[in-house]
């Protein structure tokens, strides 16, 4: 966990610059709310107290990452709440959640609050006086057929608008290579999560390569196909599942993304495959060495 | 950088599975020593898997080194001799390092070491008489699973065997004993072989190390070459634990896959380990039979890590005596490698046959993984050079679903530890395995009944 602590800090950095200090004050908000949930939780359960795998840390560091700067404080502990409380420790505490604690919390503000949820501040906007400029999403202008403000450069850099830790590229490419090089995650998922929006996007855009850049750095994709799929406790435990659960969850969000009313679907599409995760590793369990498949058997009967 | 990037790519292709673990060959310098005798030997009546003995000696007889003590009528069992001389004291259960009891015989030393008059090499002359010669050895499988020699020598006639294969893989860190063996004996582990491959019309022979030993390659193969007739291989394997198991050393050797629950006789192999293939040369030569091993004495807590040549039935204690005793702070003791062998509660139990070696470490020197929650990495299915999910049996395991542990196919399970290894989370996984394949065999007795 301290490892994805550690490839989260690029972006952590990254979010402060863009969104200045209310991404600080959401981040510890979201990360001692999550810990203090986690904290009262555990001894009301009367469990091991489980604060030092920094699970938790994580938690709120990601659920932070997923919401706008301009959210209001008193928000941040609902998702902390659903994030901590309902999806991991009614079930069993760590490894035991069905879904990503973090991206259910989102889901939750975002279906209670869905206009403080979408309202996006512009980069940098941070130390004007006066009331914050809002503006619309690269995905969201896509959508509506708008020419997006920010260029290519911008969304490399992350000066798009955007919830905090989704923006920066550069800082969640490094975080992810940090991980692969750690060998925390396989890149089975990442690359068949993003490989699969890639190749649809490119078809759904009529192989426009700037509309494909748009949608691979827009939105959570990133950050989703890096740091949220591959949360151990909700992905399959083979390889061979793995990338059949990159490939659904890629699926599910272009499909969003092109027909749903949503202008961003990653967060629904890891959502829905986690929950197909149990079903995926039935169908994926590994043939143990010297397996020989039925029908082979049976011709070695006939024989 | 393609290595690398190979290396980044792996986990897609899971491949063996398998870990890389640290060497450890400490002792690898070390020719092994012979351990004077100890003033008494404690022999158990199980040394092997199989049928146990009984003792054919009764207390207050004179033995003498060599002769046969206790013996059993049933085919999947080995003789077992006298490694000292002297007079016998008692004959009662003991506790072996695994912590089963076995009936056993003491004998106290007279000092003399004298051999028995009864010792003369076999007359060999076709196949019966060597299975039977090696059968009067007492020898079994000296690389720790103890399986009796002569049963894999009785080749049925719908099986044949095309392959031997010698095992010098030792994967296990640590032990360097098979190497010490290739290196000091390389001419009576060639002639065996050639010996094998005549008398069981075997036209192939494999030996296999692992590449982490460029010295024991090298000098296999040049005796193999001076004095074999060009059908024994010497191959080099990749070192990954665990390369010396037996249904991954047939495949790395031969690219056959034993099936679940079959032998290496079904595809046509027959597995020895290296150790075992020198005895059997010098058991022809001189008729003295398995009366002493050589173990690897290896670890942080011990003050003269080296190999050592025993007597069978010496107490552990004293071997570890011998190689300058325990230094402060002493953690573990382990009767065999670091990945398969048993933590021992104590020192006062006998050597038998199948331990290759002794390890004691020091506190800190060890890494003691604390048990935390499960957080389904999947490492342990990745690594499982048997393709099992040690998670999944884990949970079975907890929800007493007999069912689902005997969908696991957990019965594949060799134990060797290699998920463990890899878990991040500190699971003891192997012991859960053990309870697994115990349980399953609990049901079919209750539902056999």
């Amino acid at each position: 966990m301290r490892d994805v602590i550690i490839a989260l800090v690029p972006a952590l950095i990254a979010s402060v610059a863009i969104f200045g200090p209310r991404s600080l004050l959401i981040n510890a908000v979201s990360i001692i709310s999550c810990m203090v949930f986690e904290y009262v939780t555990r001894k009301i359960l009367k469990r091991k107290n489980t604060l030092s795998d920094l699970s938790a840390v994580v938690t709120g560091l990601l659920l932070a990452f997923n919401l706008p700067s301009t959210l209001p404080i008193w928000m941040v502990p609902i998702g902390a709440f659903v994030a901590i409380v309902v999806v991991k420790q009614f079930f069993g505490g760590i490894g035991q959640n069905f879904v990503n604690p973090a991206l259910m919390g989102r889901i939750v503000l975002m279906v209670s609050f869905p206009g403080q949820m979408s309202t996006w501040v512009a980069p940098y906007n941070w130390n004007e006086t006066v009331d914050a400029v809002t503006t619309a999403t690269p995905l969201f202008e896509l959508q509506n057929g708008a020419t997006p403000t920010a260029d290519l450069l911008d969304m490399l850099l992350g000066t798009r608008g955007g919830c905090l830790g989704e923006t920066c590229t550069i800082a969640l490419i490094l975080g992810g290579a940090y991980l692969l090089a750690r060998k925390v995650i396989s890149p089975s998922i990442p690359l068949s999560f993003i490989g699969t929006v890639a190749v649809f996007m490119l078809i759904a855009g009529g192989f426009d390569l700037n509309y494909l850049a748009y949608n691979l750095m827009g939105g959570g994709l990133l950050i989703g196909a890096i740091f949220m799929a591959t949360d151990y406790a909700t992905c399959p435990l083979t390889s061979k599942g793995k990338i059949i659960y990159g490939i659904g969850c890629g699926l599910v969000a272009c499909v969003i993304r092109q027909f749903g009313s949503y202008n961003e679907g990653v967060s629904f599409g890891i959502i829905l495959m986690n929950l197909l995760v149990p079903h995926i590793d039935n169908l994926t369990k590994l043939k143990p060495f010297g397996f020989i498949k039925e029908k082979k058997q049976k011709e070695a009967k006939a024989e | 950088m393609l290595k690398h990037i190979a290396g980044v790519l792996s986990p897609i292709a899971r491949g063996r599975g398998g870990v890389k673990v640290p060497h450890n060959k400490n002792t690898e310098d070390c020719r092994i020593i012979r351990m004077p005798a100890p003033d008494k030997v404690v022999l158990p009546m199980q040394q092997h898997i199989g049928a146990p003995c009984s003792p054919t000696v009764k207390v207050g007889d004179t033995v003498k080194v060599g002769q046969v003590i206790g013996d059993s009528d049933k085919f999947i069992s080995a003789p077992i001799h006298a490694s000292i001389s002297g007079k016998v004291t008692a004959i009662a259960d003991t506790v072996l390092a695994n912590g089963r009891m076995a009936p056993a015989v003491t004998i106290e030393s007279d000092g003399e070491m004298a051999l028995f008059e009864g010792i003369e090499p076999p007359k060999v002359t076709d196949a019966d008489s060597f299975r039977k010669a090696v059968r009067d050895s007492g020898l079994v499988g000296l690389g720790g699973a103890g399986f009796p020699s002569h049963v894999k020598f009785a080749l049925s006639p719908d099986k044949p065997i095309d392959t031997i294969v010698v095992n010098a893989a030792e994967c296990e860190p640590h032990i360097t004993v098979d190497y010490r063996e290739c290196l000091d004996n390389t001419l009576y582990i060639i002639r065996s072989l050639m010996i094998i491959k005549e008398y069981l019309k075997i036209p192939h022979a494999v030996i296999a190390v692992e590449d982490n030993k460029p010295k024991a390659i090298e000098k296999l193969q040049k005796v193999a070459d001076e004095v074999g007739d060009g059908s024994i291989k010497v191959m080099a394997l990749k070192s990954r634990y665990p390369q010396g198991a037996e249904k991954m050393i047939v495949y790395s050797a031969t690219g056959r896959k034993i099936p679940l629950g079959k032998l290496p006789a079904d595809v046509g192999v027959i597995v020895m380990n290296v150790t075992s293939t020198a005895f059997i040369g010098r058991y022809l030569e001189t008729g003295k039979p398995l009366v002493s091993r050589s173990m690897t004495v290896d670890g942080s807590a011990i003050i003269k890590p080296q190999n050592v040549r025993v007597p069978i039935g010496t107490s552990l204690h004293d071997v570890i005596d011998f190689c300058g005793g325990f230094t402060t702070n002493l953690d573990k003791v382990i009767a065999g490698g670091p990945m398969m062998g048993t933590a021992l509660v104590t020192t006062d139990v006998p050597i038998i046959k199948s331990y290759n070696a002794i390890l004691a470490f020091q506190k800190g020197t060890i890494i003691d993984k604390p048990d935390n929650d499960c957080i389904r990495c999947g490492r342990c299915s990745q690594v499982c050079p048997m393709g099992l999910m040690p998670t999944n049996v884990m949970r079975s395991v907890k929800a007493r679903d007999i069912d689902g542990l005997k969908d696991s196919n957990v019965i594949a399970c060799m134990q060797c530890g290699t998920c463990a290894y890899a878990c991040p989370a500190g699971r003891p996984l192997v012991q859960y395995l053990v309870l697994a394949k115990d349980m399953i065999r609990e049901d079919g007795a209750k539902s056999g009944s």
